[in-house]
């Protein structure tokens, strides 16, 4: 899931300013889990503005906000509440807040910062293993990403800085790399470290991608 | 004096040294300290942003001090440029007369004076191992022809003191496979710890450089420990420092004595002078080398 954390108020405030009557769109999919945009955030974040003296209208939770026909859908339904406001204040992703940029008439302001694709250790407990580079190298790094776990993405071997099996830059992290040896050990396959990996191919991965396929009929 | 590579090659026990080149465009010091070390050690690095606090190129640092008749070994990190820019900084540095590289992978941005900077990190040293390997052959990494190819002496670094040993290996094999012929470790207070690597790269026939800090107060070997990952000062040396009436001075005797010591594990001494450049001479007449 993609973790979202909320921006300074100051910030929030700023782009708010001298628009009279705002309305708030929550995302119950990734933001409601990293407790920045589910319906309790939306009310918590209602009452902050309100008490700064902002015009809040209401606000609307979609099931997936980076679901642009859902976003659209729902804020059909609320169409009395945007009609009636300056600008949106949008509590999730960056996906989601384009969602509804791209269709709004209104100018659409983030509540969030987009942080990371998280994995779920346990409910509020979110650690980066993926950083999405479109060529996985799992199958050669014992199931370790060192694109993601390295903070200087090597793929061929620790850096001089591992400390006691410790990263330099991330204090308390293993080094991604004894991580991967220790793992390669356990599952027998220590000699498949030894080649050299090449360079990644940053051409499987030029932003911004699209993809177009035929869904799956329900 | 010879070159770099012809007195690894020829077996001569080698010394070399370290420039940090000027915040600034001020060259008078980088300049005076290639004279001062010029014919008193075999070539010196030039350091490349090093710990990632933005300086003057080790590029034209390294020309300088090679204005100045001493030799330099080009430090070249990756963290602050793609593969295109690597390559074209490295075609540009030989035709420009540098010899010898250095490839490293660099310190994190993180570690500087610039830690919002995007790190690069295109390339890995392993790979910045092999692609100059490549640039020697005549190609460049994507195998287009180069009218004119590169023939550098080849180095990258280890660090002997980093835990678990044997993953750290792992790095220094690659590079080893990948071409690079000579090695200048991090600093290491225990020699004995770099002779797994000698051992390695002898069977590639290539050359291992031990690395020495000149310390110059107890509170400085504190700090290595406390600071520098993978490097320790042990406690008997810092107990020595701590002891010495003169700290500098019995800086020197401990560098002069690792020295000797790694004398007879490594082909030769990669020595940090902190600043001290005017010792050098002195480490190395008590060394006896």
């Amino acid at each position: 899931m993609i973790v979202t954390k909320q921006k300074p108020m100051a910030e929030i405030l700023k782009y708010l300013k001298g628009h009279e009557g705002v309305f708030l769109v929550g995302c119950g999919a990734c933001a409601e889990a990293s407790c920045t945009g589910g319906e309790e955030d939306c009310r918590k974040m209602t009452e902050a503005l309100r008490k700064e003296g902002l015009n809040i209208l209401g606000y609307a939770v979609v099931e997936e906000t980076c679901h642009m026909l859902l976003s659209q859908r729902v804020l059909r339904e609320h169409w009395r509440e945007v009609e009636g406001s300056e600008a949106l204040l949008v509590l999730a992703c960056g996906a989601g807040v384009q969602a509804i940029a791209s269709f709004s008439q209104k100018p659409v302001y983030p509540a969030l910062n987009t942080s990371f694709l998280g994995t779920v250790l346990r409910a509020g407990n979110f650690t980066e293993f993926c950083s999405m580079c479109g060529e996985c190298l799992l199958g050669k790094t014992a199931g370790v990403c060192p694109v993601t776990q390295c903070p200087k993405g090597m793929l061929n071997g620790p850096c001089g800085g591992v400390d006691k099996g410790m990263c330099e830059i991330l204090p308390g992290r293993a080094c991604a790399w004894v991580q991967i040896y220790e793992r390669a050990k356990e599952w027998g396959k220590l000699e498949s470290l030894k080649i050299l990996l090449a360079p990644k191919d940053y051409s499987v991965r030029t932003r911004p991608e699209i993809l177009v396929i035929e869904p799956r009929r329900q | 004096m010879k070159s770099l590579s012809g007195a690894l090659g020829s077996g001569e026990f080698v010394i070399t040294t370290e420039i940090t080149p000027p915040k600034g465009t001020d060259t008078a010091g980088i300049k005076e300290k290639a004279r001062l070390l010029k014919g008193k050690v075999h070539a010196a690095n030039v350091t490349d942003n090093q710990r990632a606090v933005m300086r003057l190129s080790s590029l034209a640092g390294s020309i300088l001090i090679l204005q100045e008749g001493l030799e330099p070994v080009f430090q070249l990190t990756c963290r602050d440029r793609n593969r295109i820019a690597i390559q074209s900084d490295l075609l540009g540095a030989w035709a420009l007369g540098i010899r010898n590289i250095l490839a490293l992978t660099g310190d994190h941005v993180r570690s500087g004076d610039h830690q919002e900077a995007k790190p690069v990190f295109d390339l890995d040293a392993a790979q910045l191992v092999k692609v100059i390997s490549t640039l020697n052959e005549g190609s460049d990494m994507k195998g287009n022809a180069l009218s004119g190819k590169t023939n550098f002496f080849l180095g990258a670094a280890v660090n002997p003191g980093a835990e678990p040993q044997e993953v750290q290996l792992l790095s220094f094999q690659k590079k080893l496979s990948a071409g690079a012929k000579f090695f200048q470790s991090q600093v290491v207070f225990e020699p004995s710890r770099l002779k797994i690597f000698v051992e390695e790269a002898k069977k590639h026939n290539a050359f291992v450089i031990g690395g020495i800090m000149l310390l110059k107060s107890s509170k400085m070997a504190r700090f290595v420990n406390e600071k520098i990952p993978g490097v320790l000062v042990p406690p008997a040396i810092i107990e020595e420092m701590d002891k010495a009436n003169d700290p500098v001075r019995q800086g020197v005797e401990i560098a002069a004595r690792l020295v000797r010591e790694l004398k007879g594990i490594a082909h030769g001494v990669h020595i940090m002078t902190m600043e001290k450049e005017e010792l050098l001479p002195e480490i190395l007449s008590k060394a006896g080398v």
